[in-house]
């Protein structure tokens, strides 16, 4: 497995600890203790808020690790540089995951034409992101794998 | 994947450059190795400019190095 493989698997394992993590943490800090909050736009307001910084920050901390991990392990350095293979990889992807966003957020507003509750349209949308970057790293991998 | 019809002589061509490495060539080049293992494999068709370092990396036209195979 390439470099380049193993960084994206690790977004990709990150991206799942983190949105597990912070689902449970929400839900057992406010929902469980106050069902009626989830209809609150002023609650998934803060959830947002608080989960875009959270992931960056995971993300950072699970790549440094994993540099460090890796160093140890096969004595080579994470390189930063993308050449055009990974721009054209990233660009492929990127439009993949466009696509599943658009189709979540487009189920989010149709939940809320059709009448749902509010909080059908926000986990819609926190699953379609979610979801999102996860079939981004999914086709990444691919990619990589098969070839472009 | 779609079927790549372009082919290349690079394996060979390092061969005789003094069996020259794939980490030496994609130094030379500006890419990563994973990147000439893919272009060797023809799991990736590099773009025209990197085609033409490659080949002036080896010295010869870049026709000598990628070829178009007709099915």
């Amino acid at each position: 497995m390439g470099q380049k493989e193993k960084q994206v698997l690790v977004s990709l394992i990150a991206s799942l600890i983190i949105i597990v993590f912070y689902s449970l943490w929400v839900f057992n800090r406010y929902i469980e203790s106050n069902p009626e909050i989830i209809n609150d736009l002023k609650f998934w307001g803060r959830s947002f808020i608080v989960l875009i910084p959270v992931a960056i920050i995971a993300q950072i901390v699970i790549h440094i690790l994993f540099a460090i991990i890796n160093k140890i392990v096969t004595d080579e350095d994470i390189s930063d540089k993308d050449d055009e293979r990974d721009k054209l990889i990233e660009l492929k992807s990127l439009r993949v995951s466009y696509w599943v966003f658009i189709i979540g957020f487009m189920s989010a507003m149709g939940a809320v034409a059709l009448g749902m509750e509010l909080w059908v349209m926000f986990v819609t949308l926190i699953v379609s992101g979610f979801l999102s970057d996860l079939i981004s790293s999914v086709v990444k991998i691919w990619y990589y794998r098969k070839g472009v | 994947m779609a079927k790549c019809n372009i082919e290349n002589k690079i394996r060979i061509l390092r061969f005789h450059a003094g069996e020259m490495t794939q980490q030496e060539l994609a130094d030379k080049t500006g890419v990563s190795r994973q990147t000439i293992m893919a272009i060797e494999q023809g799991k990736y068709s590099p773009t025209l400019e990197l085609a033409f370092r490659i080949a002036r990396v080896f010295d010869t036209p870049v026709g000598e190095v990628f070829f178009y195979r007709n099915d």
